[in-house]
């Protein structure tokens, strides 16, 4: 039993908390989440050069981690910082080739890890909520030739930085109910594919996302991630990554938010006294500092688990998103309350932290489709 | 980071399991899973299987008896024991008094009291808590005074005790009495050691909500106890009531209780029935029960985190609170869902039910006789050993520094 991260994994998390407070102070951040295009090419450029992406892959991938406390260790920073650069659907598509890709697929991870090639999960639809294998896309096979084996017509639901990617993974059946985890097929999609198009738009924490359409896209073979029909564990393996990242994130963020809260109790100061002694409110921060150590807990048991038989891992996957969407707005709602009015301001870092704190429950399934998948998996 | 544990601990696993395979009677075992009440020779009996391994005082250095264990293993052997249903080791004497005796005590006590806690010659209570002074410990009202007479130096003690658990079986009790008012409440206390058998003791039961006798009451009026039985120095009684408070709170979160506890309830839900499916399979109550083992699954992880610390040279201070807290209020939330799981049979509280030699037969499920009024005697978890709001207070000063 040991609790304390590697030589290696201090060295990264000291590497990026140096360069996120160094060149991502919250006016930046500010800057970068409200711009056109979403987030910041240059910065996206130096954190592949900090070798910050290469973090996320193992060294068969072109990377030198992969593990589940790597994941943890990079997103917990990414949280304090508040990054709104594409690391998750870089982790989440990069994972997926990682484990299904033909060499020719594999090839292209080193530019998702240097940070030349953006890319994106194209999965969730707009009414799949969150179920990880409802998928309408249609993928047809369209004919002989190796060129043009399949045709794809589908709409995939808030894409992050959708606009941006050059490379979707879109998910799509040829056959199978809607539901069935059978027939999930996974395809890399050019952005540049006739018949694809992209619809951006800001997101309330940051950032941009896309609603991404296709509308009779022709597609090779060589198009395929894995083999037809049996895409569903790869997309469960990558999104079970992106959730542990997710919640790691999260963490980093609750840490930010309760230090701010703190440092604002032991100094506003109303009826003559820091608002900090009333027992009322040091109650309420004991409660929440209380349920942030057990958020860290889940992200610990989870990113254990990254690597354990398939069961294990989900459950404690969707245990630690359970938790986190739990405490998460618990976090966000008490920073903001023990706030008062200033913490209904734009200005204040903090409502950006509690922004993402409740949006990061918006992603990747919810509180509620995580406790029900727990159950579920319970009963297998 | 690694939350395995290692080959050598996990030797010692299988050690604690031997152990407790062979040497756990059976009997003992089927009474505490099912909740029924144990008496006080059921509780001597296992005392004395403990003390005859060596393994009774765990948290107690080896050269006064203690096993020499670390906090991975003591951590390891109160889960396993939990989980295999063994009672719980009545801590008064070997978890309460003898830590503080082993640090603050004379030799002399060390050497008459210490090996009478563990052969079980004396039942220790424990006399902190009075009608006016709860969660406000240090305003303790009983009073000691010191005198000579031809029998030599002693106190004369009077005054009230209250919520003595298990007061009724003790032959002694170990105090803290007032013995100076004209100073800080914290500075006027002393620690006595007392015989219940002295005159002018009187335990009094309290019954409780779920009709056992548990705790006491116990009166002292013009008791004289020896000067000798004088903890460490006089005055100085607070400083050992917090010594107590927070020595080796590792195990507070009872994570073991709560396991054994949840896996009685997973029982439960896949034997009853609701809507024509076991209740494991009901919607709103599997998510009940989802909830209260992903928070048991989270704590355990935050419990072995702070045992890690410990073992690596920390001291759990106010991380022991978060432990409290969570910990009684997810054994508290199991025992809720064990007393729902009954539906109409919580109602019946048929007390002789959890006693030896009941030759009745049961009504409802077995588990319905112990499962509410286990619920109603849990409402004490988050009252007892500083009331949850207490410990937000040390959380709020200690660690969040407000």
């Amino acid at each position: 039993m040991n609790f304390q991260h590697t030589e290696d994994r201090r060295m990264i998390a000291d590497t990026l908390n140096r360069f996120i407070s160094e060149q991502y102070g919250f006016a930046t951040r500010d800057r970068i989440a409200r711009s056109a295009h979403g987030f910041s090419s240059e910065l996206w450029n130096r954190f592949g050069e900090l070798g910050i992406i290469g973090a996320l892959f193992d060294e068969a991938s072109g990377g030198f981690g992969g593990g589940g406390f790597d994941i943890a260790v990079v997103f917990e920073s990414l949280g304090r910082g508040l990054v709104v650069e594409p690391f998750l659907d870089t982790l989440i598509v990069g994972q997926a080739i990682a484990r299904s890709g033909n060499d020719a697929q594999r090839a292209l991870l080193g530019g998702l890890i240097d940070g030349s090639r953006i890319v994106a999960l194209a999965h969730g639809e707009p009414d799949s909520h969150y179920e990880l294998a409802r998928v309408t896309t249609r993928a047809e096979r369209n004919g002989d030739g190796d060129g043009s084996a399949w045709r794809l017509n589908g709409a995939k639901a808030v894409v992050q930085h959708g606009e941006q990617a050059a490379l979707f993974l879109v998910s799509a059946r040829p056959e199978g109910a809607d539901d069935s985890e059978a027939g999930v097929t996974l395809f890399l999609v050019p952005r540049d594919a006739p018949g694809v198009s992209v619809r951006g738009y800001p997101k309330i924490d940051g950032g941009r996302a896309a609603e991404v359409s296709f509308e009779n896209v022709i597609l090779g073979d060589d198009a395929l991630l894995g083999a037809a029909g049996e895409g569903f564990a790869t997309l469960e393996y990558a999104i079970a990554c992106g959730v542990l990242a997710l919640c790691s994130e999260a963490v980093g963020a609750m840490d930010v938010a309760k230090d701010y809260t703190l440092d604002y109790l032991r100094t506003r100061k109303q009826f003559g006294v820091a608002i900090g002694s009333f027992q009322a409110l040091q109650h309420r921060m004991a409660d929440m500092l209380l349920e942030i150590e057990q958020a860290r807990s889940a992200v610990i048991n989870a990113a254990a688990a990254l690597g354990a038989e398939r069961k294990v891992r989900e459950r404690a996957v969707s245990a630690a998103k359970y938790s986190i969407g739990r405490i998460g707005a618990l976090v966000a709602q008490e920073c903001i309350q023990l706030h008062g009015g200033i913490g209904m301001t734009w200005e204040l870092p903090l409502a950006h932290y509690a922004k993402r704190l409740v949006m990061i429950d918006h992603q990747l399934g919810d509180e509620d489709h995580h406790l029900e998948r727990f159950v579920e998996l319970g009963r297998e | 980071m690694d939350l395995n544990f290692t080959p050598e601990e996990e030797a010692f696993r299988a050690e604690v399991l031997a152990f407790l395979r062979d040497k756990l009677p059976r009997r003992l075992a089927d009474k505490v899973h099912g909740g029924r009440r144990l008496t006080r020779e059921d509780m001597a009996e296992w005392h004395a299987i403990l003390n005859e391994r060596g393994w009774l005082a765990n948290h107690w250095p080896k050269e006064y008896g203690g096993p020499g264990w670390n906090a991975v293993q003591k951590f390891i052997f109160e889960n396993e024991c939990a989980l295999a249903g063994a009672p719980r080791v009545v801590p008064f004497g070997v978890n309460m008094l003898g830590p503080v005796l082993i640090k603050y005590g004379s030799d002399a006590q060390k050497r008459h009291w210490l090996p009478r806690i563990l052969d079980g010659s004396d039942w220790w209570c424990q006399g902190y808590s009075e009608p006016g002074a709860g969660s406000d410990l240090a305003s303790v009202k009983t009073t000691a005074v010191r005198g000579v007479d031809a029998d030599g130096e002693h106190y004369i003690v009077n005054g009230q005790k209250t919520w003595t658990t298990l007061g009724h079986y003790a032959n002694m009790i170990f105090c803290l009495v007032r013995t100076a008012t004209d100073v800080r409440k914290q500075e006027g206390i002393s620690f006595l050691l007392i015989d219940m058998k002295t005159p002018g003791v009187e335990v009094r039961p309290i019954i409780t909500l779920d009709g056992e006798h548990e705790v006491n009451e116990v009166f002292f009026t013009d008791v004289r106890v020896p000067a000798a039985n004088l903890v460490g120095e006089e005055n100085k009684g607070w400083t050992y009531a917090k010594y107590l408070l927070t020595y080796e709170r590792t195990n507070i979160a009872g994570v073991g209780f709560s396991v054994a506890a949840f896996n009685r309830l997973r029982k439960i839900a896949a034997k009853q029935r609701r809507n024509g499916r076991p209740l494991a399979d009901d919607p709103s109550f599997a998510a009940r029960m989802a909830r209260v083992e992903i928070d048991l699954e989270n704590m355990k992880t935050t419990n072995l985190r702070v045992i890690a610390a410990v073992a690596g040279g920390g001291v759990p201070g106010a991380e022991s609170s978060m432990l409290k807290i969570r910990g009684t209020e997810i054994r508290q939330e199991i025992s809720s869902l064990t007393r729902r799981a009954m539906g109409p049979y919580a109602q019946p509280f048929i007390e002789e039910a959890l006693h030896d030699g009941y030759q009745g037969a049961p009504v409802g499920p077995d588990e319905a006789a112990s499962a509410a009024s286990q619920y109603f005697n849990n409402r004490k978890l988050s009252i007892f050993g500083g009331s949850n709001e207490i410990q937000k207070n040390i959380i709020s000063k200690m660690i969040l520094g407000l």
